[in-house]
């Protein structure tokens, strides 16, 4: 593995204003051993050598379908899945190398937002002591003090302080939610991970649940990474969009450039292929509907992994990896079949790969490098 | 037996109650509306808003008790599917309207071989053989797109993706070239990629073979782009009722204009969301007047305690608002 130093040059980043990033994930990798390791049983590489910096008071989006591993990203941050490998600095320590208790410091500031608000509240609790859990555990506050501050995340997130008392049963689907996020903003975090946060609540819900997102972030200058499926909510509540497909991240940009101008063609075939509330600009527009489904995890395609799927597939493209490359301004994309002098792969030759060259020499870099 | 005016489907002042803890819970409350020949029709609503239970009570799937058809007509080419003997309804479904639904894990038997789900069909409503039948399954599956259809057939359930799952749905409700098909959240689980190639074939699938379509979604982009015709419930009701460009347009219901701007626009800025305010209602307990009159930001004192009518804006335009001509008119 390279030292931490090249490893940092060599991956986006976006530089701040208070000199550098929240969070900056250095090739983190995940993988799950199937049947407890034994041999053959293989291995499920859900997230498989990711990089990203994550800026102060930024939202970055997290995007791809189902078994992506955008979730278990989500999760190896905090440490709620362990990393097998890679990097995760906050604050001048590297959350993956820190030991439990060490990292039950810093888990005070980093918190997360669950997708189901059915199945992440223990139904025995009431909401006070949902939302007043974390004080207790971090010993913040207790007795009166504890219960004033309860009342005031209840009224933060736009509930009454009067379902104190109250069971989640007795709650809908996006007041859940709305208890969830008081329950992360208890401890006062700097960065939340929200999972999905959204995704099974009805649309007028979501929208409250978005703007409550957003009003927090602004009034508590909060970081979020927001996980989501949803390319339509990941563009509203977005400053940038990380795409990821089966472990590795494929583009990368502020938010407006990804859904103006996708360069990775998964990418441009996932933004194609989202519905638009209007009937005239559906009639319109041209889908790249892409053949098959998404590859298993456990045994991924060689080479680029949405060779499989990919309409400007190359012999190429089945063997070399593809690295996140920046084609334009803090615009990466991993693809080899484009380049920075040629950005636009329907104006690259048939059968060209300007990025091949590129792409094999950080292949050696990396071999040398381990 | 066919019906003069093109409407394959006429369904009138339907009500569908249900018995519960909380009392009776009108979960959908005199509803009409028609479906033409070939025309998609697009049934929009949050949850509880009875679109659903409109579906089930169509081919009579209501579980009963708790639930019951209390008054209506449900006129499917011209017969009323509600005052038939139950021997007679089983013969239209699945023959003639067939349904396909959300989750397509928990609609296939995970025992049977998918092969031999599709026969079922065929055999009991074509009187097929089982060599036909079998013949008759692997074609359907290709017609869907299941790539080397002739090995998957004897497949089980769990060795497909969802994506392929769903096409299997396909296949089956297909497989006896039904007059409607009433698709209830078919991509909801689906992924992106997957549920464009779903709706993609569903389109195919329906050009080629004329068959009317019911799609029953939360998704109004999805609405956007497969429907002719577009009813928003809320509920138990039918609050707005449009031709789906007219719809998007134009809406002439204060609900369906908050809920066109609750969704994010992939185009736009990102800014503050415009939120309907409040909670979709207690169906059990709704309050007297217009039931979304408490979230509603054009209410007025007549909104909470009168019942509104249901307007006629234009020839195939209805909102149910007292102001609705004012929305309307304000609207774009």
């Amino acid at each position: 593995m390279g030292t931490e130093e090249t490893d940092i040059n060599r991956r986006p980043t976006t530089p701040t204003a208070d000199g550098g990033p929240l969070l900056a994930i250095r090739d983190l990798k995940v993988h799950f051993d199937l049947r407890g390791g034994r041999k053959g049983a293989g291995v499920v590489k859900a997230v498989d050598g990711v990089s990203l910096d994550i800026n102060r008071g930024e939202t970055v989006g997290l995007v791809g379908e189902s078994g992506c591993g955008k979730t278990t990203l989500g999760r190896a941050i905090l440490r709620l899945n362990e990393p097998t490998s890679g990097h995760v600095l906050y604050r001048n320590h590297d959350l993956a190398h820190l030991s439990t208790r060490e990292m039950r410091e810093h888990r005070r500031h980093l918190q997360i937002i669950f997708q189901d608000p059915y199945a992440s509240l223990n139904p025995r609790m009431t909401v006070g002591q949902i939302v007043g859990e974390p004080l207790e555990t971090f010993k913040l506050a207790r007795g009166r003090e504890a219960e004033a501050r309860v009342q005031e995340l209840l009224e933060t997130v736009g509930l009454s302080k009067r379902f104190i008392k109250r069971y989640p049963h007795e709650f809908s689907g996006g007041q859940r939610q709305r208890i969830g996020i008081a329950r992360a903003l208890a401890v006062d975090p700097d960065f939340i991970v929200a999972d999905e946060p959204i995704s099974a609540l009805d649309v007028s819900i979501q929208a409250q649940i978005m703007n409550l997102l957003q009003r927090l972030q602004r009034e508590k200058n909060l970081t979020y990474l927001f996980i989501s499926h949803d390319l339509r909510a990941i563009r509203h509540v977005s400053n940038r969009v990380a795409v990821m497909y089966l472990g590795k991240l494929v583009e990368l940009a502020d938010a407006k450039t990804v859904y103006a101008d996708p360069l990775m063609p998964y990418t441009k075939a996932l933004i194609s292929a989202v519905p638009v509330p209007d009937p005239k600009i559906e009639a319109a527009r041209r889908r790249i509907v892409l053949e098959g489904d998404v590859p298993s995890p456990i045994n991924p395609p060689s080479g680029c992994r949405f060779h499989t799927r990919c309409p400007y597939v190359i012999d190429a493209c089945k063997q070399v990896v593809p690295p996140l490359v920046e084609i334009k301004p803090a615009h990466f994309a991993a693809c080899i079949r484009i380049s920075p002098e040629q950005p636009d792969i329907d104006k690259v030759a048939p059968g060209d790969a300007p990025g091949l060259a590129a792409a094999q020499s950080a292949a050696a870099t990396s071999e040398t490098g381990e | 037996m066919t019906n003069p005016n093109g409407n394959l489907l006429e369904v009138k002042n339907l009500r569908t109650y249900f018995n519960t803890e909380d009392g009776e819970v009108k979960a959908v409350d005199g509803i009409s509306f028609q479906l033409q020949r070939g025309e998609t029709l697009g049934i929009v609503g949050e949850s509880g808003s009875g679109k659903s239970v409109t579906n089930l009570s169509l081919i009579r799937l209501i579980p009963s008790p708790p639930g019951r058809i209390v008054s209506g007509e449900v006129l499917f080419d011209g017969v009323d599917i509600l005052s038939l003997p139950e021997a007679e309804v089983r013969k239209i479904r699945g023959r003639r309207i067939a349904m396909i639904f959300q989750d397509p894990m928990t609609s296939l038997n995970p025992f049977m071989k998918i092969s031999r789900q599709l026969m079922e069909i065929t055999q009991l409503h074509l009187g097929l053989t089982k060599a036909q039948a079998y013949e008759h399954a692997v074609k359907m599956l290709e017609t869907v797109g299941i790539p080397d259809a002739r090995s998957r057939a004897d497949n089980y359930p769990h060795e497909f993706s969802g994506g392929m799952r769903q096409r299997v749905m396909i296949a089956m409700a297909l497989s006896c070239q039904p007059q409607l098909l009433i698709a209830d959240e078919p991509t909801t689980a689906l992924d992106v990629t997957i549920q464009a190639q779903i709706l993609e074939l569903i389109k195919t699938l329906k050009q080629a073979t004329g068959t009317s379509v019911i799609l029953i979604t939360h998704d109004l982009g999805v609405v956007a782009g497969m429907t002719d015709h577009v009813i928003v419930m809320y509920a138990g009701k039918v609050f707005e009722q449009a031709p789906t460009g007219e719809l998007f347009a134009r809406p002439g219901n204060p609900y369906t204009k908050g809920l066109l701007r609750s969704v994010p626009d992939p185009t736009d800025e990102r800014g503050e969301l415009y939120q309907i305010p409040g909670l979709p209602p207690d169906v059990a307990r709704l309050p007297p007047g217009c039931p979304f009159a408490p979230r509603c930001d054009r209410a007025e004192e007549i909104c909470r305690q009168e019942f509104p009518p249901f307007v006629q804006l234009t020839s195939e335009h209805f909102s149910l608002c007292h102001f609705a001509n004012e929305v309307y008119e304000t609207s774009k």
